[in-house]
């Protein structure tokens, strides 16, 4: 048996053969497989770990499990229709990538956004960044073991997709937000939903804390481990919560606010030292500061129509159908045609629980996207993985894809 | 030998033997219902009442799966290490007293398997085996990650190791006694915990790292090495690993209440001696309670950690607290008077308090 360990077959290295080191060809080092399927790669990410003993020599990850063409899939679907293609990249931020893709839209046919809607987009978005960071906070606390932090997040995110469900529907698959504004009014229980969130969800976050941020053991995990210096995170082009723990104060809703952003006062958590440890605080801090974001927006929160009025780009409510000739064409025209997009290309960026989520979208005179593309941030911040890995043990890898928070969805649309 | 005392033993061991996987398959259950209630869930509720026939379906389901031996692997130590790591776990228990001796049809039954001379001995001889089922198993699947785990339970093992057997020192010490009735006899008035803080507290930790257990499941990690030594194990060959495991934690804590917590020691014993196997169930649920509660909670400590801390933290505690211990006795000896016995624990404390301020936050001290 010991003949098979060593000598190992090149023919089974499929396209990775000329990226790993002649050592592992040669059987000095362990070639380990790690993935698709494995409890801790977040999805269907796949790892080819070379290791010497446990330590990580090289990690190279082999993305495209979960391609589904969304891009591709957009550019036949008019600009209304492929709201709902948005839903499926990045499946923690769904709203997020509603409110990027619809900002696209509006800026490439310049199309206006009633106050209203522009708040409650502010408040969706904040709560889907704190049930995204809830999702992040129990897997990176179930990567280390700790379970239970993963259970107890899990409870609030449930409250927060409940109000999704309750103003569009669905928990998950949104598709709230269109261009132009909203799909329709929150309902009227939405505000009471919010407001009980805000006011059990601090006591929440200090219960987290309390399990991890001064556990010996979690910062034995964390502290120290996989640092990421600024200039490094730039030349990688890291953003989000990645970035900012490591000292550089980028913050897209602060450097070019969207949506009314600047109306609101919050802060930019940042940290210094750049690892694990560091990654976590920041984002535990961003919870905090989108509760602040959320409940300026509810206090502030104007009355008014939710959706623009604009009828060459916004369908008429139902209501004026039964009366109005205008209306009935413009109905019929929106939803057999589309509405056309004039030619020039647009890229619009937010920040998303990740970082910075952009879409470039072109449009070519008719009533579908000519071409559309997303950055996504767990694309980029996933590569800076090899970076971070070497030299640390395969039980920091594990911590590690837990805190650059990718999500699988968003890296392969 | 009399055909009444082969008798008397044979009925004996199967008892406990049975005593012991009941309580493996109903430990399971604690554990699932326990951790439920943890992580605001409700826990399996499904199979008979309150879930309690849970145990059973799990065993019909894994009797009844097929079991796979991978093509490359070591088929005849693939097939024993299971064995190899669950009969230690069985057999461990044969000293360990769980009640005082009762008159039963005018004989005296001693209710313990065998009262072994040198007990705890054969306790850290016999825990140590089932290590090489682990490793073992790890290197016959032939899997990569099966081997880590492998790999790691051996090099959790030599860091543990010592120092369990350091704390087994302390009341070994106070009683003049290998013998586990005679440790138990000794603690008529007061638990050794009182004279062994610190040396109950390294045991503790020491045998979470015996047993596998968080946070020092590293062998298993199931985020990282996916399932680690039993990766490649199905049906009742995996269940056999998870018995061992199960069997391990109720024997380890059948250990620590017998050495530190009276064993089953508890008022109105001596009059009713049928109260002490209920003392000693009571006292050894209380463990258990203690290693689910810990697995809820903590995170995993990384394995080089793990040795760092055994081989610079631990092992230096356990070191002086033998050192102490021994003072302390010799004191009490010397002066004739078992006052000076309080001498340990005060001068336990302090160095445990010592050793703790110079880690100061961080588990191992420094880092790599």
């Amino acid at each position: 048996m010991a003949e098979n360990t060593t000598q190992l077959d090149v023919s089974m290295l499929d396209g990775f053969t000329r990226l790993v080191t002649e050592d592992a060809l040669q059987g000095k080092t362990m070639l380990l497989n790690m993935g698709p399927q494995h409890p801790s790669t977040h999805g269907v990410l796949r790892l080819l770990l070379e290791l010497d003993g446990e330590y990580v020599v090289n990690v190279i990850p082999d993305i495209g499990f979960l391609h589904t063409g969304v891009e591709k899939h957009m550019e036949y679907k008019t600009f209304e229709k492929a709201v709902v293609m948005t839903d499926r990249l990045d499946y923690l931020n769904n709203i997020g990538n509603n409110l990027v893709y619809c900002l696209a839209v509006e800026k490439l046919v310049e199309l206006d956004v009633p106050p209203r809607a522009q708040a409650i987009r502010v408040i969706l978005t904040e709560l889907q960044r704190i049930a995204s960071h809830l999702v992040w906070l129990g897997t990176h606390a179930l990567d280390l073991a700790a379970m239970s932090v993963f259970l107890y997040c899990f409870r609030e995110r449930e409250m927060i997709l409940d109000i999704m469900e309750m103003c569009s529907g669905q928990r998950m698959m949104t598709s709230y937000f269109r261009p132009g504004g909203l799909w329709r009014d929150v309902p009227v229980e939405f505000e009471d939903a919010v407001r009980q969130f805000l006011r059990i969800f601090p006591a929440r976050i200090d219960e987290y804390e309390s399990l991890l941020t001064k556990n010996p053991l979690f910062i034995e995990r964390t502290k120290h481990i996989g640092v990421l210096k600024a200039e490094d995170a730039i030349r990688w082009g890291v953003t989000g919560p990645s970035l900012r723990a490591s000292g550089v104060a980028h913050d897209l809703r602060k450097v070019q606010p969207y949506s009314g952003y600047e109306q609101y006062d919050f802060d930019i958590p940042t940290h210094t030292d750049g690892d694990t440890y560091a990654r976590y605080l920041v984002r535990i801090e961003e919870m905090r500061q989108s509760l602040r974001i959320i409940q300026q927006a509810l206090d502030k929160l104007p009355y008014g129509p939710t959706r623009s009025n604009n009828r060459k780009f916004v369908p008429p409510p139902r209501s004026e159908l039964a009366t109005s000739m205008e209306a009935v064409i413009h109905h019929f025209k929106l939803f057999t045609e589309g509405f056309p997009a004039p030619k020039g290309a647009v890229y619009v960026a937010v920040e998303s629980p990740r970082g910075e989520l952009g879409v470039y979208l072109e449009g070519d005179g008719g009533p579908k996207p000519y071409r559309i593309h997303w950055r996504t941030p767990s694309f980029a911040n996933l590569q800076v993985l090899k970076l971070l890995a070497k030299g640390h043990l395969v039980a920091d890898l594990v911590a590690l894809i837990g805190t650059l928070d990718i999500v699988l969805g968003d890296i392969d649309r | 030998m009399d055909w009444a005392s082969l008798a008397e033993w044979t009925l004996k061991s199967f008892a406990l033997i049975f005593a012991l996987l009941g309580g493996f398959a109903y430990l399971t259950l604690f554990e699932r219902k326990l951790i439920a209630r943890f992580q605001v869930r409700i826990g399996p509720n499904r199979a008979g009442p309150f879930g309690l026939l849970q145990p059973v379906a799990d065993g019909i389901k894994l009797i009844f799966k097929e079991e796979l031996i991978p093509a490359q692997a070591d088929k005849i130590i693939f097939i024993l290490a299971p064995i190899i790591t669950v009969v230690p776990a069985l057999v461990i228990m044969a000293v360990v007293p769980f009640g005082p001796p009762i008159q039963l049809f005018g004989r005296t039954i001693s209710l313990q398997i065998i009262d072994l001379n040198v007990g705890v001995l054969y306790i850290m001889a016999i825990a140590s085996v089932s290590v090489y089922g682990i490793v073992l198993a790890g290197w016959s699947s032939n899997n990569k990650y099966a081997t880590l785990g492998g790999i790691r339970s051996s090099a959790q093992m030599i860091s543990y190791e010592l120092a369990l057997g350091l704390a087994f020192t302390g009341p070994v010490l106070l009683t003049s006694s290998l013998s586990l009735a005679e440790i138990v006899e000794a603690q008529r008035h007061i638990w050794f915990v009182l004279y062994q803080p610190v040396g109950a507290f390294i045991f503790w930790i020491s045998t979470l790292a015996e047993v596998n257990r968080a946070p020092f499941d590293m062998p298993e990690a199931e985020q990282e090495l996916t399932a680690g030594y039993h990766t490649e194990y199905s049906g009742m060959k995996f269940a056999l690993f998870f018995m061992a495991e199960y069997i391990k934690m109720i024997a380890v804590s059948a250990i620590a209440v017998t050495l530190f917590f009276g064993g089953y020691r508890g008022p109105f014993v001596d009059q009713v001696p049928l109260l002490g196997p209920i003392y000693f169930l009571l006292k050894v649920v209380g463990f258990l309670f203690l290693m689910v509660w810990v697995r809820a909670t903590l995170p995993r400590i990384r394995y080089d950690r793990l040795m760092a801390f055994g081989w610079k933290v631990l092992f230096s505690l356990a070191l002086g607290n033998a050192m102490l211990t021994a003072l302390g006795v010799l004191l009490a000896d010397m002066f004739q008077n078992s006052l000076w016995l309080w001498s340990i624990p005060v001068t336990t404390i302090a160095f445990f308090l010592l050793v703790a301020y110079l880690m100061r936050g961080s588990i191992a001290g420094g880092n790599r």
